[in-house]
């Protein structure tokens, strides 16, 4: 279990992580979500202590980070990817750290056969591809046989494979009963691997939630059709009582309906159709929408309509506030 | 609490697993001992052309330490590169969640590498000796001349201060690179030209090196030189605290700052 609170960073004026509380438990995958720039590195450093809290304090079992004995046997990190010495062999990057904490140096052995980094493990890392260094880190992680386990942006620069096998390792190890702590700045990772899910926003805490109720509550459904005789078809509606959000693209977006009872009401009317499809606004959607207001970097892109509705909304435009067709 | 024995363990570790250990300090002896030498057998070769005030306060002992000006150098990068590359690695951020007390985690690892150095430093300067006084014949001295030992065993001493003062400067500044464009033109220009310019001279003999650099020589004022306004123990006393005080000013940065 890991308890933060009123955890507060300030970098000179600027807040990093403004005064954040949540817990960790123990036994889940809990994703820790927010935009670049939200302060997840800088909480998760302070986590481990090596970042100095302005304020607030961080409680790992009760205790604080510095009075872990050993602490490498509670908490395994992976921080960044590149966090060893590249002139040394893996081998021996995994033996000092082993050493420090007094862990068995067959675990050393263990670890790299885990990450399946055995046949390079005389290698020195600084040869290393960014794949080979995610694996390295993940193996020092995993070598004190931690209960907690924190990732920060585990995935990042992996190719599809890597990110495959990462995701499945998570689970392996939250199968274990381990706790899982994972930071992402996507949305549609962490559906695939979180149970629970801490959102923050430049620093503050904007939603604490497990993620079921996080995909109930915001992933809008609804009905989207295309029509010929469109100006037809928004009287019918408007007469059925339904609420329409006109699109840029010239479709109707229907919220609280079938597309069953659309498509009645479409043919009541002989209105012809050409499109229509029951909707479930994305995860990304409505993660974006949430941390909207509060991202750091916007992207000023001239005019480029944010894709609507579709299963995966991906790409950089965080700033884009949701434009008029995916009302809040 | 981390275990000190298991830090010690592991900086060792560190320490004995990088190529820039073995080089450095091989170079660190190799040129010392070269380098004086070499100038031993110059001086030998030229003995009789030295001026009158020369030859009289002729200083056997110092000079096969001549290499010490260029062997420094070599400790100062081993000294650098042990504190300097947990940085540029980026490796501090794993060393310092495996050893959350950043005390016990400096200290042991400036203990190892001190030691290891001090080590490297008594070889050198034993070695150096020798073969410096071999270069010599009849000029050179024995170890069993009145306070001969001393300059040996100080030049030792000297070695590893170096090494140990460079350690504390680069956890100060966090970086090797900086530690290094700060160090080396210190010891190898800026310390050694004011130290000969009249004026500037009354300060630069208490610099770290130019005041421990006083106990390799056996007479006080070798080769027509000035006389220092304290003794060689006393001399290496101000390089140590020269060499404390960098650490702890090291010491309290890495407790102060974010990792």
């Amino acid at each position: 279990m890991i308890e933060v609170e009123g955890l507060t960073k300030r970098f000179g004026k600027k807040i990093a992580v403004d005064h954040l509380s949540f817990q960790v438990r123990p036994g889940v995958v809990t994703g820790f979500l927010g935009p670049n720039g939200a302060g997840k590195s800088t909480t998760m450093r302070m986590m481990l202590d090596l970042d100095i809290p302005t304020g607030g304090s961080v409680r790992i079992d009760g205790k604080h980070y510095r009075e872990l004995e050993e602490p490498v046997k509670y908490i395994g990190a992976l921080l960044d990817a590149k966090a060893m010495h590249g002139g040394r062999s893996a081998y021996n990057n995994l033996l000092c750290l082993a050493q420090s904490n007094r862990i068995p140096v067959s675990r050393v052995n263990e670890v790299l056969d885990t990450v399946g980094l055995t046949a390079v493990a005389k290698q020195k890392s600084k040869g290393f591809s960014l794949g080979m260094g995610q694996r390295l880190g993940i193996a020092a992680a995993l070598l004190g046989d931690p209960e907690i386990l924190m990732f920060d942006e585990p995935v990042n620069g992996l190719d599809p494979e890597g990110i495959h096998w990462i995701r499945n390792l998570m689970k392996t190890l939250a199968g274990q009963g381990r706790t899982i702590f994972v930071s992402s700045h996507l949305m549609s990772e962490m559906a695939l691997t979180a149970e629970h899910l801490i959102v923050i926003g430049q620093g503050k805490l904007l939603a604490n939630t497990s993620m079921a109720d996080f995909i109930q509550q915001n992933s809008r459904s609804f009905v989207r059709l295309r029509s010929p005789q469109r100006e037809q078809m928004l009287d019918a509606l408007s007469e059925g009582g339904f609420t329409v959000v006109e699109a840029d693209d010239g479709t109707l977006e229907i919220d609280g309906s079938s597309s069953e009872e659309i498509g009645e009401l479409a043919a009541r009317h002989n209105v012809v159709l050409h499109e229509l499809s029951s909707q479930r606004a994305s995860l990304e959607d409505a993660f974006m929408q949430m941390t909207a207001e509060s991202v750091e970097y916007h992207a000023h892109s001239g005019g480029g309509t944010a894709p609507t509705g579709g299963p995966a909304a991906p790409g950089p435009q965080w700033g884009q506030h949701g434009d008029k067709g995916k009302g809040a | 609490m981390a275990s000190v024995p298991a830090v010690l363990q592991s900086e060792w570790t560190k320490i004995r697993t990088v190529a820039s250990t073995i080089w450095t300090l091989a170079i660190a002896f190799l040129v010392t001992v070269a380098m004086g030498f070499a100038l031993s057998l110059l001086f030998s070769t030229t003995f009789d052309d030295l001026s009158e005030a020369e030859r009289t306060t002729f200083d056997p002992t110092f000079v096969s330490f001549s290499g010490m000006i260029l062997g420094q150098l070599a400790m100062v990068v081993f000294g650098v590169l042990v504190v300097g590359s947990e940085y540029s690695s980026g490796m501090i951020r794993t060393s310092l969640a495996a050893v959350p007390q950043r005390g016990t985690f400096i200290f042991s690892k400036i203990f190892v590498a001190g030691m290891l150095a001090l080590i490297v430093g008594f070889i050198t300067g034993f070695v150096s000796f020798f073969l410096g006084q071999a270069a010599l014949g009849d000029h050179g001295t024995t170890i069993g001349e009145p306070h001969v030992l001393r300059a040996v065993i100080g030049s030792g001493l000297y070695m590893g201060l170096i090494a140990l003062f460079s350690m504390g400067v680069a956890t100060m500044l966090r970086s090797s690179m900086l530690s290094l464009g700060i160090l080396m033109p210190f010891f190898f220009l800026v310390s050694q030209i004011l130290a000969s310019v009249p004026k500037a001279k009354d300060v630069a003999q208490y610099f770290p090196d130019q005041a421990g650099a006083k106990i390799m020589q056996v007479i006080p004022d070798a080769l027509n030189s000035d006389r220092a306004p304290y003794s060689p123990w006393e001399g290496m006393g101000i390089m140590a605290l020269w060499v404390v005080a960098a650490l702890i000013g090291g010491y309290l940065v890495l407790k102060k700052r974010d990792a």
